[in-house]
């Protein structure tokens, strides 16, 4: 009962963990991400990653600008081309 | 043959040169080593890109695709993006790169195209003006910073964009090296606009949700990807600079000390030579009494 959550700039491989929920800030709105997510894609505005490690813990943010979203069989995978924290 | 003196000069200067290159020749060893890691970390972010560009690519087609994928439908002008090192004693990896651009450029004049230049990095400027002088069309300076990182990659990007929209050409190639190890470094050359489709479009799988739609996506994507390529070619040049450097300059140190070896035995050859004479002189002059 976890989702697989990596974060990736063109620097580095920032986060490749296993977390409960995050909450992408997505060009349309926000939107959350579990585990076993209809595959789906979406543009990013600038703005804070939440990441929940567990159920109802406080959420760790991450800033990142500019890039996408994408949630596939093996998780949510966010590229993103600065990311600040 | 030279006195004692000139040779012993000689053998200083060599010496000194020796150290200089043996210092380049460690420092671009542990240098090579940081822009290696920056190679390997940044290739994730490649490989997942072009994954999602493939898949996106596949579904976009046709007239509704963006111009940075279609083209602008004409193929007559031709940008060469060449990029090449800020410094020099790297061995031959510049006049290597300098040789694929003019090859290159060569085969398209021969088609029938015009052909233009964009230079990255100084060491391809000279070489490329001698021949081409006045179909250079930027230079892209990247000797400001220490380490080209994204942001110049970023720049050089949006530059190219610009030019692309303005309507200053239509195609667009990159030229970079590519590191293998510290004795090979190939250069290679890879369209870059427009975006070469790519052949596996991975449609299987279950149905992806866009949001926005594709196109707004593809839209948004392309350019990243052109910045993406740039940054994977300064990667590339980074590491292929420094294992170039590291490789030259272990062979002028070795070539160093052999010229040290041998200047040394003339000198001690000379040297006995004079005792010798010496010697010789004060017998035959003791033996006159």
């Amino acid at each position: 009962m976890a989702l697989h959550f990596e974060l990736v700039t063109p620097a580095r491989l920032v986060r490749s963990e296993d977390v409960y929920m995050v909450v992408v800030p997505g060009t349309e709105g926000e939107f959350g991400v579990l585990e076993g997510h209809a595959p789906f894609m979406s543009t990013i505005r600038d703005g804070a990653v939440r990441v929940y490690r567990t159920d109802g813990a406080a959420p760790e943010e991450i800033l990142v600008r500019g890039g996408f979203a994408e949630v596939g069989e093996k998780g949510l995978t966010v590229l993103a081309e600065h990311v600040e924290g | 043959m030279a006195s004692l003196k000139e040779l012993k000069g000689r053998i200083n200067s060599v010496k000194s040169t020796q150290k200089i290159t043996k210092a380049k020749q460690m420092v671009a060893a542990a240098k090579l080593r940081r822009a290696q890691a920056a190679a390997e970390a940044a290739r994730p972010y490649a490989t997942r890109f072009s994954a999602v560009m493939a898949s996106l690519a596949g579904k976009v087609s046709g007239d509704s695709a963006p111009r940075l994928l279609a083209g602008n439908g004409s193929n007559k002008r031709h940008l060469l993006v060449v990029v090449n090192t800020d410094k020099g004693l790297c061995g031959g990896l510049n006049a290597n790169l300098v040789k694929e651009a003019k090859l290159r450029a060569r085969a398209l004049i021969d088609e029938g195209k015009d052909v233009s230049f964009y230079l990255i990095g100084r060491k391809g400027r000279a070489p490329i003006k001698r021949d081409f002088g006045s179909m250079i069309a930027r230079e892209f300076d990247t000797s400001t910073v220490r380490t080209p990182g994204f942001e110049e990659a970023e720049a050089a990007a949006s530059d190219l964009i610009e030019m692309f929209e303005a309507g200053q050409f239509d195609v667009a190639h990159l030229i970079y090296p590519v590191f293998k190890n510290s004795l090979t470094q190939e250069p290679v050359n890879t369209q870059l606009i427009p975006v070469p489709a790519p052949a596996n479009s991975a449609s299987g799988g279950a149905v992806i949700e866009y949001e926005p739609d594709e196109e707004a996506i593809l839209a948004e994507l392309l350019p990243r990807f052109i910045k993406t390529q740039l940054f994977g070619a300064l990667i590339e040049r980074e590491a292929s600079e420094q294992g170039a450097s590291m490789t030259a300059m272990d062979n002028a140190t070795r070539n160093a000390g052999e010229l040290i070896n041998k200047l040394t035995i003339q000198y001690n050859r000379s040297r006995q030579a004079a005792i010798t004479t010496e010697l010789i002189e004060i017998i035959a002059g003791a033996e006159a009494l």
